[in-house]
């Protein structure tokens, strides 16, 4: 991904606050019409990072491009850009069908031309009846409609969303996920998200850059993310991870022998991680790749026996804890219940977990 | 027991002072319309009769009405500069992260603590050394500085209360500063610009050192009333002419606290409903 | 991941419009933009207090001759100030006064604000209001009225008089001491009020529950809790009246009487009357210092106090 073919750029950007480091040498690409989501804890510079691409925060070293016109210098209104905001910011003064068709003044069309465009909004936001009401006495979904209408009207290159459904409740929030995604499909412009649920950005996104403490960890797919994280600090914000410590073995091509303290000796794909023997590692390995058996198994490439700790029944599926001589922390078991047969019951007793090399990741950093 | 109920019991002895306490804020200041009213020419008790020839002989009066038109000139144009110069620095203050925020806003609040005679003597010396003949436009200087403060205090808890994102959302959508001003954020400051406008308006109505040490041949009103305290027989007529003053401006300030008051929860609520 | 038809069109910008150099500069540097939009302001005030309170420092060290100044510089003025005993006198009695003010109207104004933090729940805004409503009116009037109630024969005395309970009327209380102080209290009530209800107001009533939890009674909660986190309210108010009080020359001119003179009424005196701006200014800078170490001091004093209670 080059500067060439990327329609926004990040080119060694820094944002200071005083002393404090908000942004530290942040590159990334992010391509024409993507639904590209930024991922990360509270503080760690998602937002301020949206807000320098939009205008409202200047870039303290480095460049922002976007269609290769460098922006430094241009003010917010001058950038081809517009921004859903986190409380909306809808003008209270104004009505609906004015919020709404706030941005075209400058455009300078025919009142009849503003207003089919607007009833065209109205419509693709599912609210047509509401254009004469005054903005604040609509609810939260509501208004996030309209924040959004406000901005797509404007037909802008790139829409900026700054966690815009952190006020919805969990139901109308699922809604609105699917509403956004299906609509950014439509109408086909880029998308940068801003988000601290790591649900909500896998759902949505195309690409997902997770951030942290100013720095950009790992720009990925969803299932890159989650299948090929390239740190521990990748691995557990992006679902839950159990964690070993390991050390390798022997290198033989593209597999590596690892023994891992605990598991035993295990033989794991050397992906895009160099290794080398001795080096110290982490294993990792999503609960969902283990399966848990009362019976040692017969066909299972790699098996260990534990103890089953505690069991928490959640519906559809059932979160395990087991312990295993030498790791210190219980391992994680998730499985679906797909029936009362594979369902496990009970407490304190002997368990056998099982995994084959495919479920497992490793890690450099310990 | 509930300790919530029991720290909020009704108190009666501290009831019974904040009565009192009222009671003894505004009675001194009633005691001049009543007295207004009183036919007598002296201010004492007993009261003898009612009448309203002190006001009528007021209307007489050329030089009150030539005071009055002074401090309404002065007034107004205090108001509107101290005004206009206090949204800007309003906003300056409370949206953007300045080096040197506290010592400035101390600065500029200055005129609200430092002694006014001291104000005074100062801009007197100075207009003196620069020249300057002292006159209502002197004068109307002094006020606009003794006023800023005022004006800039009345509107940092409107812009503060006011959600910065819908400015941002503005420029976003296309506008630049000047059009992002008139379309969305003079209306929304319109309620505290009011209370502004009328509360300094009154400021300067009612001031008097900047008055004393800076006006020419030109009175304003509490210039002239201070003249006219040396003439006893004139005392009932300065007493019904303050009457008129007081009413007024309690008038404007309470419509100006009332306008204030009331948009603010409404800027709020907007921001805060879901 | 396939590119839309619909975005095919143009995936170059239309020229984005000109930004003139200045406001690349206004979006690069926040601080210049605020400081763009306080520039007036600070003109003003620039204008109004810097440049003013400058000359008045030059001219205390020029000397009046005539009608015009003598510029040769000379500390004559602030010799004269500390030899003759009027002046030392003078300046004692206001802050004297004005320290009595404060203090009387602070102890009195506490529990307004107290009740008005505590015990109202209702309509908090329209005691505010209600309280501080007489402050923006004339000052002069105000006066005036303490003229009319305290006079010989004024509204107190003509009262007492007609129901019977003296035969003479008061003199000692217009044109004295206790007349000026009594007014300066009553006019500046509401500079008192406010901060300490502010302060008053910020106190979480959580503390005193759990105060009461821990087993103490109302007094002992006033004393350990509520007093001590007004604490910054109170010196708040003690310095809003304190400072602009010693000053005042209104009240002492029209109720002080000779007794009750304070250095305002002379240093007004020096641009009127008596036409040696030099001294006026002299008085006034010297005024100004005293204030200023007083102030001082206090807080100093107070923080260090504050300090060692916690």
């Amino acid at each position: 991904m080059t500067q060439d073919n990327a329609f926004i750029s990040f080119r060694n950007v820094n944002k200071y606050f005083g002393k404090f480091q908000a942004i530290n040498d942040i590159s990334m690409d992010i391509e024409h019409g993507e639904f590209f989501s930024l991922l990360g804890p509270s503080g760690c510079g998602k937002t301020t990072l949206l807000r320098m691409l939009a205008g409202f925060e200047s870039v303290s070293s480095g460049e922002i491009y976007i269609d290769g016109q460098p922006m430094s210098g241009v003010p917010p209104h001058h950038r081809p850009i517009n921004m859903v905001f986190q409380n909306y910011a809808i003008f209270p003064h104004l009505n609906v069908r004015d919020n709404i068709a706030y941005g075209l003044r400058k455009q300078k069309l025919p009142r009849a031309k503003r207003n089919d465009m607007v009833d065209e909004m109205l419509e693709l936001i599912k609210l047509p009846e509401y254009g004469d009401h005054k903005a604040t006495q609509l609810s939260g979904g509501q208004r996030q409609r309209i924040a959004l209408a406000r901005a797509l009207i404007l037909k802008p290159k790139v829409l900026l969303l700054d966690e815009p459904l952190g006020a919805l409740d969990k139901q109308l929030r699922e809604q609105m996920q699917l509403e956004l995604r299906a609509l950014q499909k439509t109408v086909g412009i880029t998308f940068v998200f801003v988000t601290h649920d790591q649900e909500e950005a896998l759902t949505l996104s195309d690409r997902i850059a997770v951030m942290s403490a100013g720095r950009d960890l790992q720009i990925d797919s969803p299932t890159g993310l989650y299948e090929n994280p390239v740190n521990r600090e990748v691995a557990s914000f992006i679902g839950t991870m159990n964690f070993f410590d390991a050390t390798v073995t022997s290198v033989k091509g593209d597999t590596a022998m690892i023994k891992v303290d605990g598991l035993g000796e295990v033989s794991a794909p050397a992906r895009t991680v160099p290794l080398l023997a001795g080096n110290t590692v982490s294993v990792a390995i999503r609960p969902e790749k283990f399966s848990l058996t009362d019976e040692k198994p017969d066909n299972a490439q790699f098996t260990i026996n534990g103890q089953l700790n505690n069991a928490a029944y959640l519906g559809e599926r059932s979160h395990y804890y087991v312990s295993i001589e030498g790791v210190s922390q219980p391992v994680a078991v998730s499985a679906q219940n797909r029936d009362r047969a594979t369902k496990v019951e009970g407490q304190n007793r002997p368990v056998w977990l099982s995994w084959d090399s495919a479920a497992i990741v490793v890690l450099k950093d310990v | 027991m509930s300790s919530g109920s029991y720290i909020k019991r009704p108190n009666r002895p501290l009831q019974f002072y904040a009565i009192l306490f009222l009671i003894v804020l505004y009675v001194p200041v009633l005691f001049l319309p009543l007295f207004s009213f009183n036919d007598s020419i002296y201010v004492r008790f007993p009261l003898t009769g009612f009448t309203f020839q002190w006001y009528i002989e007021l209307l007489d009066r050329d030089q009150v009405w030539a005071s009055l038109m002074n401090s309404i000139k002065v007034g107004v144009t205090t108001s509107i500069i101290a005004t206009s110069f206090g949204v800007l620095a309003a906003k300056a203050i409370t949206r953007y992260r300045i080096p040197g925020r506290g010592p400035v806003v101390g600065f500029i609040m200055l005129p609200l603590v430092v002694p006014g005679i001291i104000f005074g003597v100062a801009l007197l010396v100075l207009i003196s050394r620069l020249g300057i003949p002292l006159s209502l436009y002197t004068v109307t200087v002094g006020h606009i500085i003794v006023c800023l403060p005022f004006a800039i205090a009345t509107m940092i808890p409107r812009f503060e209360g006011f959600n910065k994102s819908v400015e941002e959302a503005s420029a976003d959508l296309g506008e630049n500063a000047w059009w992002t001003f008139w379309r969305v954020t003079f209306p929304m400051m319109f309620p505290g610009i009011l209370a502004s406008l009328l509360l300094t308006f009154t400021v300067s109505f009612d001031e008097f050192i900047m008055a004393f040490f800076l006006s020419g041949t030109d009175a304003t009103l509490p210039m002239y009333i201070w003249g006219q305290l040396r003439f006893p027989q004139a005392f009932p007529s300065i007493l019904a002419l303050a009457s008129v003053i007081l009413l007024v401006s309690f008038i404007l300030v309470f419509l100006g606290q009332w306008i204030n008051r009331g948009a603010q929860s409404d800027s709020i609520e907007s921001n805060t409903k879901t | 991941m396939s590119v839309e038809p619909a975005i095919a069109a143009s995936s170059s910008l239309a020229p984005l419009p000109k930004t003139g150099r200045f406001s690349m500069m206004l979006q690069r540097y926040e601080a210049l933009r605020a400081y763009t939009l306080l520039s007036p302001t600070l003109l003003i005030m620039a204008l109004g207090i810097l440049i003013p309170f400058g000359i008045l420092i030059v001219m205390s060290f020029w000397t009046q001759a005539g009608f015009g100044f003598d510029l040769t510089p000379t500390i004559a003025n602030y010799e004269q100030a500390a030899d003759r005993p009027i002046y030392g006198a003078l300046l004692k009695r206001s802050l004297w006064m004005s320290s009595a003010a404060t203090i009387a109207t602070v102890l009195l104004c506490y529990p307004m604000a107290y009740f008005v933090a505590f015990h109202v729940h209702r309509n908090k805004m329209m005691w505010i209001v209600l309280m501080t409503l007489p402050f923006w009116t004339s000052y002069l009037l105000r006066v005036f009225a303490w003229k009319v109630v305290l006079g010989y024969e004024g509204v107190i005395n003509s009262a007492l008089m007609s129901l019977g309970l003296v035969n003479a009327p008061l003199e000692v209380l217009l044109y004295s001491q206790t007349a000026v102080i009594i007014t300066l209290a009553h006019a500046w009530a509401a500079f008192a009020i406010l901060p300490m209800y502010v302060s008053l107001e910020k106190i979480d009533k959580s503390l005193l529950e759990a105060a009461t939890d821990l087993g103490d009674g109302p007094v002992m909660r006033f004393l350990r809790i509520t007093l001590p986190l007004s604490l910054p309210g109170v010196i708040a108010a003690t310095l809003l009246i304190f400072i602009p009080t010693t000053g005042d020359y209104i009240t002492p001119a029209l109720l002080g009487g000779p007794d009750g003179m304070m250095i305002g009424n002379l240093i007004q005196k020096q641009f009127g009357a008596i036409n040696n701006w030099p001294m006026g200014a002299t008085l006034a800078i010297i005024l100004m210092l005293l204030i200023a170490t007083i102030s001082l001091g206090f807080m100093f004093v107070t923080n260090f106090v504050r300090r060692r209670i916690s």
